[in-house]
């Protein structure tokens, strides 16, 4: 591990600082302005939208792309499968930092957000599937929180309050597996009061199962795309158990996402055969739906089959990258393509620049704070001092 | 058996309090909800409306809203269709070259006040409220302003005060419910001159329509706007040409909003339950079977240890055995030699003997 004065001695301008840290500035004088002016000012909001890019990107991609924490734990403590142990630690820390931003860029988009606990706290509205994100969401974040903590109290070197913890891995880990099938599915099903707003060919009956099944392929992409980026610029804080099993969890996870996806595949078809929306794949929704189903769902699925077969590193991980990407596409369609499909060009939804400006400051967040904890916990390695758990 | 007075009542108090926590929500709930008997509703004929926005006017000033920039004289605001906003509960919309209609049509819109609103269904700190006397209200001291209300709506009633930055609300029509419950006429169906607006029980309203429906013969469609659509609404609609002319979604079907996402919250408690045992299972399954891996192995291992010692043991012994022989035929073959040599010998010393006897014959 390089010694300490050596990261002291780096130049300060490179150029992730200098670029993260003007949109850190902008997303500071945007927020100013937000929590000043109101929702009008820095968003393209209306009446008819009321949902944007906040809630399309921040919360639903932002929580499918934070599944890598439970699709990896599951597959570690409750699959048993320990060849994968040292991808957990990295898919928890950006699972707890993808919760923890989407419930910070939550704050942003609802009108009172110092009222966010009130669900809890004062009424809740039980028969509603936004009860069910929220209850789950909350929970689970506390449930990743505990889950991270024992490489912030390896580093603080708090040894009983870690061993307490990690006595708690197998039942935290069911948890969050329990607690993330119950939003991952219901984000899905929150547009299923909206029958008559949501394109028939997104809109389904299966749309919770949709959301769910594809929340694991994002998890499993999520891990090898970070993993390729951590290889990349934290190679030298990863020890040998890290770097040993680096490429087994590629072909592991790709080889899991190939067949995920195509269970995907086969579900998202019989969708349109249930709703009966095949006279719809004609229009120009279809089309757009078409480079969904085949360009992001099937392609990615042999892409990682043929990557796996013939062990090729390089193709699984662009196509995760792929695969990724494919999610965004995904959510955008429900969240805000598809929706509001019957209302004339001139309603629509086009984010105003100070929405885009807070996604990405929320995204830099993220990453500047993934930086800082991967050089200082032992998140890449395991801690000399304690046993794996 | 005998149950004392005591315990009797302690029992009713237990049942009370139990029917007061887990009372079910009225509104939002997901048994079929044919509407409150008695509640109210309000029959809006456009065959009757001319467009005077009166109803408009009145519904400002009742309601407190800020006063609009253009009169409601003004009729040239309704050359382009509006919607509800954060400052007019009601708007009235003008239909040019309908297909059927002799002159330009108007249609009113509010909110409808269903009979089991998604409003009500879709908030999740149930901020919305289906009165008994036909109103869905609204109380913004509990809204969070996620503003799910409003994607649920089929009907693009709420409307929200994003310009607020401290205290937006949701904003829509309250049925005038502080006036019904005062025993006064909602504000616009006071005010209407052409009596396009009938307010009634609901099930009166639904007679009325159909009364008319007979009265004049091909003046109506048959078909009462809001008797089943989205589970039906309290605000009804009657027209002589069809809805979807009016800019009336008539794709919105017969299912009340509650009965869409309840499959959904049914998988709640199933995932709940069953997940837990599952995986706990799959990690029992999981571990068991690293288990009888590792006893195997071990198993392995030590078979072939015994097996090993044993070949070991074996060769040794044969070594042992190979080097007794080979010692026995050593100290066999010492011995055979040091006899050879000791015949030999006498032999020799036989030789020697009988030479020196020799010798001393010849001279004598």
């Amino acid at each position: 591990m390089p010694a300490p004065k050596f990261t002291l001695q780096k130049p300060a301008l490179t150029p992730f600082n200098v670029v993260a840290g003007i949109i850190l500035a902008v997303g500071l004088y945007v927020t100013v302005i937000r929590f000043t002016q109101g929702l009008a000012a820095t968003t393209n909001l209306s009446d008819y939208n009321p949902w944007g890019i906040w809630i399309g990107f921040d919360l639903l991609v932002g929580v499918a792309l934070a599944a890598g924490g439970y699709v990896t734990s599951a597959a570690c403590y409750i699959f048993g499968l320990k060849r994968f142990h040292s991808a957990v630690r990295p898919a928890i820390l950006t699972g707890f930092l993808g919760y923890a931003l989407v419930v910070l860029a939550l704050h942003y988009d609802v009108g009172r957000p110092w009222r966010l606990p009130y669900p809890f706290i004062v009424q809740s509205g039980t028969t509603s599937l936004l009860f069910e994100v929220a209850a789950c969401v909350a929970l689970y974040l506390t449930v990743l929180f505990i889950e991270f903590s024992p490489a912030a109290l390896e580093w603080l070197g708090l040894k009983r309050a870690r061993r307490i913890v990690v006595r708690l891995t197998l039942v935290l880990t069911i948890f969050g597996v329990v607690l993330s099938t119950l939003h991952q599915s219901s984000l899905g099903a929150l547009f299923l009061i909206a029958p008559s707003k949501l394109h028939p060919l997104w809109y389904s009956p299966y749309i919770a199962l949709f959301f769910f099944v594809s929340s694991v392929v994002a998890g499993l992409s999520m891990v090898i795309f970070e993993s390729t980026l951590a290889h990349r610029y934290f190679h030298d804080k990863m020890d040998d158990e890290h770097l040993r099993q680096a490429d087994g969890v590629a072909l592991g996870f790709g080889k899991a996402a190939a067949w995920v996806l195509a269970g995907y595949f086969v579900m998202k078809v019989i969708g349109i055969a249930q709703t009966d929306a095949w006279s719809y794949l004609a229009t120009g929704y279809g089309a757009w739906f078409l480079v969904e189903l085949l360009g992001f769902i099937l392609l990615p699925c042999y892409a990682f089959a043929i990557g796996v077969r013939d062990k090729n590193l390089k193709v699984i991980r662009w196509t995760a990258a792929w695969s990724v990407l494919g999610i965004v596409v995904n959510r955008f369609n429900v969240g805000l393509i598809a929706f509001n499909y019957h209302l004339p060009s001139s309603e629509r939804y086009f984010p105003h620049w100070m929405e885009i400006a807070i996604s990405l400051f929320v995204v830099t967040i993220g990453v500047v704070a993934y930086k800082f904890i991967v050089t200082h916990m032992p998140i890449l390695y395991s801690h000399p001092d304690y046993d794996a758990h | 058996m005998s149950i004392s007075r005591r315990k009797f009542l302690g029992w009713l108090g237990a049942a009370g309090a139990g029917a007061a926590v887990g009372r079910p929500a009225q509104a939002a709930g997901t048994a079929r909800f044919p509407g409150h008997p008695e509640a109210f509703g309000v029959l809006f004929d456009v065959t009757r409306c001319i467009g005077c926005r009166k109803c408009e006017e009145a519904c400002q000033k009742v309601n407190g809203l800020p006063a609009p920039e253009r009169p409601f004289s003004d009729l040239t605001v309704m050359d382009r269709k509006r919607r509800t906003d954060s400052r007019n509960y009601t708007v009235v919309n003008r239909y040019d070259h309908v297909p059927g209609a002799r002159g330009p049509l108007y249609r009113k819109l509010q909110c409808n006040h269903c009979l089991e609103p998604a409003c009500a269904s879709a908030c999740f700190v149930a901020a919305f409220h289906k009165n008994s006397n036909g109103s869905v209200t609204y109380d913004e001291s509990v809204c969070v302003g996620c503003r799910y209300c409003m994607i649920a709506c089929p009907f693009e009633i709420p409307t929200y005060e994003y310009d607020k930055a401290f205290t937006p609300r949701v904003m829509k029509c309250t049925f005038c419910h502080p006036r019904l419950v005062e025993g006064l006429l909602p504000g616009c169906v006071e005010i209407c001159p052409a009596e396009a607006l009938t307010f009634g029980r609901r099930r009166d309203l639904l007679r009325i329509a159909r009364e008319r429906f007979e009265k004049f013969p091909g003046r109506y469609r048959d078909h009462i706007y809001g008797e089943t659509e989205m589970g039906g609404t309290a605000w009804l609609t009657i027209s002589g040409v069809p809805f979807r002319e009016l800019g009336m979604r008539e794709d919105l079907g017969t299912v009340a909003a509650p009965e869409l996402t309840k499959g959904a919250l049914s998988v709640v408690p199933i995932v709940a339950g069953l997940w837990p045992v599952l995986l706990t299972g799959i990690y029992a399954i999981s571990q068991r079977r690293d288990k009888i891996a590792r006893e195997e192995s071990s198993a392995a291992v030590a078979a072939a240890v015994a097996q090993a010692q044993a070949e070991a043991k074996a060769k040794l012994a044969e070594a042992m055995a190979k080097a007794e022989k080979e010692k026995r035929a050593a100290v066999e073959k010492e011995v055979k030699k040091a006899l050879e040599d000791a015949a030999k010998a006498k032999a020799q010393e036989g030789a020697a003997a009988a030479a020196a006897a020799e010798a001393e014959k010849k001279p004598s």
